[in-house]
Formats: structure tokens, C-alpha cells, sequence
């Protein structure tokens, strides 16, 4: 654990040095890669970009709750994608939100407790025509039903607990 | 590669006259994939076309080539429009016209390519050809542009769009790319720039319809030291995919805009603020900027004029109201994306302080066009006032959705019959959904209302950004309302209290209406009946008070189905029933005597206990205990439950 930890933490190093100049217009920028390269900010992060900054922790942390994209804890192994778009709201995308909702047990933007789950609501991604449409890791389902969820989740949730 | 890039610079981009000499054009042709040996096969390869699995019909064409055919050329080209066609895949054979084949799912390649390969063409996928000058047509099959879907466009703007390679710069030189910026730099002044864009009539596409060329004067003219130009590409309309499209498509012409921009307002910066999401178009678009790059289209003293250009991406951290002007250049500076008051507007104080302009892409798109074939070319296109083509992203209910261009001045309805090819399922036309979150709703009646900034201004339609979503009779207008305002009230800034307070009450109220009345007291019903009494008072004082234009249009949807379909409100408040039985809360469910068989699938399902009953006797749904959820509606095999 103390391992990667400390990897970690020597990431961030590397990719808060390319930012040099160290202006306010980077926070945002730097919160992202971050982001992107560790998944979420962890406390230890935020702290770390303030110092670097020379911005307080509280406004960093309220500029990263004001974005949607910024989260705090880490993602499920499995993340999906749900689009609640006009088009696919039409085709009955909030009934699959639901379904999700129910058999995952979480919220949108939460983990699950086991770590296997996490979902988020998009407003659109652009498969207008093949809505409802949801992504698992990337990968799209086009035409979603809600009676298809329960399967795809036990089996979801079978892969990543026999690998 | 480096003689081409040599060639392409030096002979086609610097020459001074109009025409090129034959021998260019040759090698042209040929960059052009018009003048080929050997067959072309080409596949869409925009979002829409991943989705519908184009990657997997892309190696299933690779392994079949390689083992049948090796002199063939695959090709990855953008997206051509209509998404219920892909994957689309184009072959075109050596001095034949080219054919194009819908849905070419993985299984259907080696069958369709056999059958080109050895002359007998399957029927059943094909869609049309696409003649051109010199080649060879097809007997008895049909032309491409006469299909009512392309019949009815004017694609001008989405001219490249599905016929190149977006990754490939030399492909869209040799398509007369990149001339009109490198004529501009190096014979133009800024002024002279502005002034073909003025005299153009161009509008800014991004809903407002501001004057684009007065835009940049107006930031040409502040006096300062450096100036910035902006390209909002941060479409989040759910519904609208336009711009994303564009920029997997023809990712070139963006960038050319964004350079005849940034000289004609003298700004050495430009920033692309792109959506969160759209990794792929981004990929693109850098791509294509570095490659610009590398031709020296872009960074320090372009092509010995002097000029200097640097373009960047960032990414939006995801906030529906950074797609303001003011609130997008917050973000930009690294704070919160909260709008500011206006006056000074950004054109003189914007990024930091300094001027900027900002444009939404396909403003950008046209700029280049402009630029090409001059301002009088354009002013021919389109109505009066509105000069030009508008690109919509057609979804919803409509038989065929996708990317569309339509000359200002085409009716909705034609939009709506012939492009969309009406309804799906022969269900009924109910209204159609422009200007995304914020937009209104145009009925059957007002179909014959034209695309055109000042008659739909007048009929107190936005334009928007281009989502256009047809609804059909199956949907409650009440519940979508109730979605938009759900969809504001979560993107509010909470800046201003009339749009943080105004569109939480709303929902309250909207929510109220539909909620199940059976467990109500005299008090809620009482409230509920207030609350709707205030929805249009509250809708008033948010249009009237609000900072910025988020909290200004949000309550359009609503005060627009409200004036188009006042009679399905009223059904919701005081019959409490829902016409398209959408609406979960107020629907009931009784269970046919004669049909039930008493099998107690319904029973055991019910999630709480309201179905009662014996085995093999007809069963019975207590009302008051029932929370319509209609499970037991989706498990009944023998349709002995009805829904009312």
C-alpha cells in the first residue's frame, strides 16, 4: 500500500513540473491530468497543486466541486456510461437509469462499496439514432432495454470477480 | 511524403493565379483518390459509425483485401450524415462512379465485396452512386443526390464531410484547402479580412445571430497588445451533435477558420474549447493542428508573411453554462465558470483582460468558404437577411436521423418529410424540438415557418445551436418539460438567485404534477394547485431577471408547451391522467377478468404486494397500494393487463 502511494505521489511531481509558470489559468488543466493519470484528486493532491499554485485548498476544492468532471474518490473497475440525451430520453433512457440505479445500488458519480461499479449520466454521446445507449468501459451498448440490465451486470460483475 | 509536402506548399498553396497548371492538377487528382489504379474502398469512422461497429467492419474489410484483393486502398473518411446508414462503406472501382452500401455490419463483407468484385451487386444494402465527371456510371442505380435526403440539402458547409480522409492534410490541400488563409495572409489586411466577412452577411451560428464581421471589428478595433480569439466547441446540448460530426469529418476546415479568424482580428492565440467526451473528434482536431503545424501553416512567420499563430486545445471540466461567452472565459482563466455582467463585452475585455472574439465552430466552418469563393457567392445562398446554410442534428421519433445542412429559408417541414422521412412507425407527428435545453417547441401547425434568424425571432423560436429532435405522439410533454427543467436546474451556476431558485421550484412543481395522488392530503393538493398557478409567474421573473442567458431562456420549454399544449397540462392537473402514459405516477392498471388465466406471474412480481388473488383465478390490482411502476404490465404473456 505504502508503495503505491509513494508512486503515486512522485507522478504527480513529474506532471505538476511541466507546468513551470505556474499561473491560476493552469489549475484547471493540471486538476484534469492529474485526473486522467490517478482516476481521482485525493486530499494529498489538492494540497500539493495549492502549495504549487500558492491557492488556498478551499478554493481548489471548490472550483473542483463546481465541475462536473473532477471526483474525489476512486472509479469502479467498471464504469458506465449512460447518455440521457433528448433522443435517447425518448427512447426511454431514464427507465435504464433506473434499472442501473436499482441493481448497482449507487447513485450516479458514486462507487460501490466492493469497487466494481461506478456510473455517470452524460448529456449526449452523439448515437442519436441508437438510443438508449450506454458505454462500459468504452465500449458501447446500443438499443439498451431495461430488462437486459440484470443480466449485464451479473455478468459484468462475474468477470471482474474471476479474474 | 516530403516531395508532396514540397509540392503542396510550394506549387499549389503559394501559386499566385487561379487556375494551376495541368501537370499540378494531375498530381492532384491523384492525392485525391480520383485517378486510381486500383479500387478504393472507403468507411465512415465518426462516433455514430463506431457505435453502429464501422471498426470491426473496418478489419473485416482489411482481412478480406489482403487475402482477395491486395491492391486495393482502405480508406477511413468522416461521417457522411445520415446515421441510420452506418456503418457506411464507399467502394469505388477504377473509372467507375462510386457505390455506397448502408449497414455493412462484419458478416455482410465478404458476401458484399464479393459480389462488387466479381459484377453482381447486391440490391438489398445499396443506397446509391456518386457520379462524377469522366467516370463510368452504373446503369439502374441511382444517383446519390436524388434521394430525398439529399435531395432536399444544400450541403455546403458538410461539403468535405465523408468524402476525405480527416487525418490526411494533403487530401484537404488538394481539395483547394488552406489557399483562401494563405491568400488572406499574405495579399489581405485584418481590415479587408473583416470586411469580406461583413460584406458576406455571415451570422453567428450559436443561436444569437450576431453579425460575425462586426463581431471582429468591434475586437479588431480595441486598442491592445495582444488579442485572442476563442472557438466554442463545447456543444452539451443533449440532442445536439453537430459540431462533434464537423470536427471528426473535416477537422481541416476548422483549423483553417480558426487561422483566417485569428489574422483578421490580429490575434497570435487561438484556444479550442472542447467538450468533455468527445475524445475522438479531439484526437482529430490535434492531429490535424499538428500537421498544420509541420506544413508551417501555423506557429512562427507563416509562409514569410510574418504572422505568427498558435492554436491550443483545452478541455471543458464539464459545466452546462461554460457554453457562455463570460462564464467560459472564467474557466479559461482557471476559476469557476460563472457568467459576468455584460457590458464589457468580450470583444473589448475578455481572456485576461485583453479583446477576444468568440465563435462557435460552425460560425468557423463557413468563414473559409467565404474566403474562397467571395462574399457575393454567399450572399446568393440562403434568404436576405440570413445569408447561408444551417446544420441541424436530427433525432429523435424521425425515420432517419444525422447530420444535416439546409438552406436558410427551407420549411420545417420539408425538413421534417422529406429529409427525416416523417415519422417512425407510422405513429403521429407531434412537434419538433429546436435550440436545444433552452429552445422551443414548433407544432404541426407552424411546420410551414422557415429556417431564418428574423421569422423564427418573430415567431419566438431560438435557433439554437443546431439540435433539432422530432417528437411524436407517444411522448408527455409534461415529463420532457419536466426533463429540461430537471436538466437546468442540475447545471445552474447558483450564481443569480431567479435561475438557482426559480428552476429548483419549477421542478418542485412540474414534479408535483406528476407525482401519484393516492396517498395526497387536502393540504398538498391544495399546495399543488398554488404551485401551478405560479409556474408562469416564476417563469416571467427568471426571463426578466436572470444574469445570463441560462437562467433567461431556461423556462422557454416549458412556457412553449405550455402555449402549444396547454390541454395536456390541464389533463395532468385535474383529470390527473397522462395521455401517452408516460407518466409513471399517474397511470393505473386493471387486470382483464375473461383473459386473466390466474398463472400469479404478476403477483409474485409486484414489488409492493398489490396484486391479490387465487391460483388459476382471475386476479385483481388494488389501486391505492399500486406505485405504477408496470412490471406486472412487462410479465403478463396472456395481455390480460391494460393501462389507463
Amino acid at each position: 500500500m505504502y508503495n503505491i502511494l509513494f508512486l503515486m505521489s512522485s507522478d504527480i511531481e513529474t506532471i505538476i513540473k511541466r507546468y513551470k509558470s505556474g499561473r491560476r489559468e493552469d489549475l484547471i488543466p493540471l486538476l484534469q491530468e492529474i485526473q486522467d493519470d490517478c482516476g481521482y484528486l485525493s486530499e494529498e493532491v489538492i494540497v500539493k497543486v495549492g502549495g504549487f499554485l500558492g491557492l488556498s485548498t478551499t478554493k481548489i476544492y471548490g472550483l473542483a466541486t463546481f465541475y462536473d468532471q473532477f471526483r474525489f474518490f476512486p472509479s469502479g473497475k467498471i464504469q458506465i456510461t449512460i447518455c440521457n440525451g433528448t433522443s435517447c430520453f425518448l427512447n426511454g433512457s431514464q427507465s435504464v437509469i433506473s434499472k442501473i440505479r436499482e441493481e448497482t445500488g449507487i447513485l450516479p458519480g458514486q462507487t460501490s462499496r466492493d469497487g466494481i461499479f461506478s456510473y455517470e449520466i452524460v448529456t449526449c454521446m452523439g448515437g442519436c439514432n441508437n438510443g438508449p445507449l450506454i458505454t462500459v468501459n468504452g465500449e458501447y451498448y446500443p438499443h439498451v432495454k431495461p430488462e437486459q440490465i440484470p443480466e449485464l451486470i451479473k455478468k459484468l460483475r462475474y468477470v471482474i470477480e474471476n479474474d | 511524403m516530403e516531395d508532396l509536402k514540397k509540392f503542396l506548399t510550394g506549387k499549389v498553396l503559394l501559386s499566385e493565379s487561379d487556375t494551376l497548371p495541368e501537370a499540378t492538377e494531375k498530381v492532384l487528382r491523384q492525392v485525391r483518390r480520383e485517378k486510381t489504379d486500383n479500387a478504393v474502398i472507403s468507411i465512415s469512422s465518426g462516433t455514430s459509425s463506431i457505435i453502429a461497429g464501422s471498426e470491426k467492419t473496418w478489419s473485416a474489410v482489411r482481412s478480406y483485401i489482403d487475402y482477395n484483393e491486395p491492391g486495393t486502398e482502405l480508406v477511413k473518411v468522416g461521417c457522411t450524415g445520415p446515421s441510420n446508414f452506418e456503418p457506411l462503406l464507399c467502394i469505388q472501382l477504377p473509372g467507375k462512379n462510386k457505390l455506397y452500401f448502408r449497414n455493412i455490419t462484419e458478416e455482410k463483407v465478404d458476401p458484399l465485396l464479393n459480389g462488387v468484385f466479381h459484377n453482381d451487386i447486391n440490391k438489398d444494402d445499396l443506397v446509391g452512386q456518386l457520379g462524377n465527371k469522366g467516370f463510368e456510371l452504373w446503369p439502374g442505380i441511382p444517383f446519390l443526390e436524388e434521394l430525398s435526403f439529399f435531395a432536399s440539402q444544400k450541403r455546403v458547409v458538410l461539403s468535405n464531410c465523408g468524402c476525405y480522409d480527416p487525418e490526411n492534410i494533403d487530401e484537404y490541400i488538394a481539395r483547394g484547402g488552406y489557399s483562401a488563409y494563405i491568400k488572406a495572409i499574405r495579399h489581405y489586411t485584418y481590415e479587408e479580412v473583416c470586411d469580406i466577412i461583413e460584406r458576406s452577411g455571415l451570422r453567428g451560428r450559436s443561436g444569437g445571430g450576431y453579425p460575425t464581421g462586426l463581431k471582429w471589428k468591434q475586437a479588431l478595433n480595441t486598442a491592445s497588445a495582444s488579442r485572442y480569439l476563442v472557438c466554442n466547441a463545447k456543444e452539451s446540448d443533449p440532442g445536439a451533435f453537430t459540431d462533434r460530426t464537423m470536427l471528426e469529418s473535416d477537422p481541416h476546415r476548422l483549423v483553417e477558420g480558426i487561422a483566417i479568424a485569428s489574422y483578421a482580428i490580429g490575434a497570435s492565440n487561438a484556444i479550442v474549447f472542447f467538450r468533455r467526451g468527445s475524445e475522438h473528434a479531439r484526437q482529430r482536431l490535434q492531429k490535424a493542428i499538428d500537421s498544420a503545424l509541420d506544413y508551417g501553416l501555423l506557429g512562427h512567420n507563416i509562409f514569410s508573411s510574418g504572422y505568427k499563430l498558435h492554436i491550443t486545445i483545452r478541455k471543458e471540466p464539464g459545466a452546462f453554462v461554460c457554453g457562455e461567452e463570460t462564464a467560459l472565459i472564467s474557466t479559461l482563466e482557471g476559476k469557476r465558470g460563472m457568467p459576468q455582467l455584460k457590458p464589457p463585452y468580450p470583444t473589448s475585455a475578455g481572456l485576461f483582460g485583453k479583446p477576444t472574439v468568440i465563435n462557435n465552430v460552425e460560425t468557423l466552418m463557413n468563414v473559409p468558404l467565404i474566403m474562397q469563393n467571395g462574399p457575393e457567392w454567399y450572399r446568393t445562398i440562403g434568404t436576405r437577411n440570413s445569408p447561408g446554410t444551417k446544420v441541424f442534428a436530427v433525432a429523435g421519433k424521425g425515420r432517419l436521423s444525422g447530420v444535416i445542412e439546409v438552406e436558410m429559408g427551407t420549411s420545417f417541414r420539408t425538413i421534417l418529410e422529406e429529409i427525416a422521412d416523417g415519422i417512425r412507425e407510422g405513429k403521429k407527428f407531434k412537434a419538433i424540438q429546436v435550440g436545444g435545453v433552452s429552445g422551443s417547441f414548433i407544432t404541426a401547425e407552424s411546420l410551414e415557418m422557415v429556417v431564418d434568424y428574423d421569422v423564427m425571432k418573430e415567431n419566438g423560436v431560438g435557433m439554437g445551436a443546431g439540435g433539432f429532435v422530432i417528437i411524436d405522439e407517444d411522448t408527455c410533454m409534461v415529463d420532457l418539460v419536466r426533463y429540461y427543467m430537471e436538466f437546468m436546474r442540475n447545471e445552474s451556476c447558483g450564481k443569480c438567485i431567479p435561475c438557482r431558485e426559480g428552476t429548483g421550484r419549477m421542478l418542485e412543481i412540474l414534479e408535483s404534477v406528476i407525482r401519484k395522488p393516492t396517498d395526497e392530503d387536502a393540504g398538498t393538493t391544495l399546495e399543488r394547485f398554488k404551485g401551478v398557478m405560479q409556474l408562469e409567474t416564476i417563469a416571467s421573473v427568471m426571463k426578466d431577471t436572470s444574469l445570463c442567458g441560462l437562467g433567461q431562456t431556461a423556462p422557454n420549454p416549458f412556457l412553449s408547451a405550455l402555449k402549444n399544449f396547454r390541454e395536456e397540462f390541464e389533463e395532468h392537473i385535474f383529470d390527473r391522467k397522462c395521455r401517452a402514459n408516460i407518466c409513471r405516477g399517474l397511470r393505473t392498471f386493471h387486470i382483464d377478468v375473461d383473459k386473466c388465466t390466474g398463472c400469479t406471474a404478476c403477483a409474485s412480481k409486484c414489488p409492493v404486494n398489490a396484486i391479490y388473488g387465487t391460483r388459476l383465478q382471475p386476479f385483481f390490482i388494488v389501486e391505492e397500494k399500486c406505485i405504477g411502476c408496470g412490471i406486472c404490465y412487462d410479465i403478463c404473456k396472456f395481455s390480460a393487463i391494460t393501462v389507463k
